[in-house]
């Protein structure tokens, strides 16, 4: 198996450990990023294994997609940070009975 | 393979810091380690287009978005350590293992056979080839990641927009504001005292002093207070300097 592809998946397992555990809105999107970056490097090893460009394009529009995920989500943690003054995930209970 | 393998350790610590770090703007600093390890690692794979790309678009734009959006919403705003759902963090971490080995069962199925190499992808060039596929083969989804990047950009737009629903405060309103505040307080209008930079220590985190000897908290700028940085352990010296102060008048 590729190490490449090893180190991917670790760094993957970590971002889903850190989007499970950490409350703070911004750290949850920090480690999304973290398994955005994980899977592009999955495509580019694989890329390399298969010897065609197929999957460097794929890594490219996962990077464009992340752009405007990124500005999209940061904007929505700016306006719920605005209306109830706390990043914290667990502060956005409103719909609990 | 060398880059690997000096990388790769790295690269794990700072994702694990990612996850383990108290304040957010640790948290983004892990992650940038990570992105800018990537991008070598990319360079080490036969993709200088994605690199740079990498660079640029990750660590260059980004990562600034997040680091701008902390300094919104508030750097000092630190997390507690307590768990809200009991035993979620043992949970989270029996779950990643179990993920974690599912994935290296499952990936490690499907990568099979030698690594064929880039060499004759990358014939003519790297953006070369990228380029051709992408404005060749993937052009539909070329045009339509233009399509997603002007709504994400107006949907940023519209939720960052915010209408004025009181009206604005001129400098002449806080005046008489404080005008108001003084002959109904007595809260003193003008600036805010300094701090004891100089008299007692050559930073502005340590209280300036009253006649009393008791140090005034309103010396302090508000943030350091809200971080826990004021320098405190200052409150006997003036006695100690009084005591000094009569022994000298005593050897006189």
């Amino acid at each position: 198996m590729n190490e490449y592809i090893t180190l991917s998946l670790i760094l993957f397992t970590i971002g889903s450990v850190g989007v499970l555990v950490r409350r703070n809105a911004i750290v949850v999107f920090m480690c999304i990023e973290l398994m955005l970056n994980a899977t592009n490097l999955a495509f580019v090893s694989f890329s390399r294994q298969h010897g065609n460009l197929d999957g460097q394009v794929a890594a490219f529009f996962v990077m464009v997609v992340a752009a405007a995920e990124v500005v999209v989500g940061l904007s929505i943690i700016v306006s719920i940070y605005r209306t109830r003054r706390s990043a914290s995930v667990d502060e956005a209970s409103l719909l609990k009975s | 393979m060398t880059a690997f393998w000096v990388l790769a350790p790295i690269m794990v610590i700072a994702a694990l810091g990612l996850v383990f770090a108290r304040k957010a703007v640790h948290a983004a600093l892990c992650l940038a380690v990570v992105m800018i390890s990537l991008a070598v690692l990319y360079a080490a794979q036969g993709a200088p287009f994605l690199f740079a790309v990498q660079i640029i678009v990750y660590t260059g734009a980004i990562m600034m978005l997040f680091l701008f959006v902390l300094m919104l919403v508030g750097v000092e705003s630190s997390e507690s350590v307590k768990e809200t759902i009991a035993g979620q963090r043992v949970a989270a971490a029996a779950i990643g293992l179990i993920f974690g080995i599912t994935l290296v069962l499952a990936v490690g199925q499907t990568v099979s056979g030698a690594v064929t190499g880039l060499k004759a992808a990358n014939g003519n060039g790297n953006v070369y080839g990228l380029s051709d596929l992408l404005f060749g083969k993937y052009v539909l989804a070329f045009e339509f990641t233009s399509a997603l990047l002007i709504t994400a950009a107006l949907g940023a737009m519209v939720l960052a927009h915010k209408e004025r629903l009181t009206p604005r405060h001129s400098q002449a309103d806080i005046a008489a504001r404080r005008m108001q505040e003084y002959a109904e307080s007595g809260r003193h209008p003008g600036p805010l005292p300094t701090p004891g930079v100089f008299a007692r220590h050559n930073a502005v985190d340590t209280p300036a002093l009253l006649p009393d000897g008791s140090p005034l908290d309103s010396s302090i700028s508000a943030s350091l207070v809200a971080r826990g940085q004021v320098r405190d352990g200052f409150d006997d010296d003036i006695h100690e300097i009084v005591e000094q102060l009569e022994g000298e008048g005593d050897d006189k």
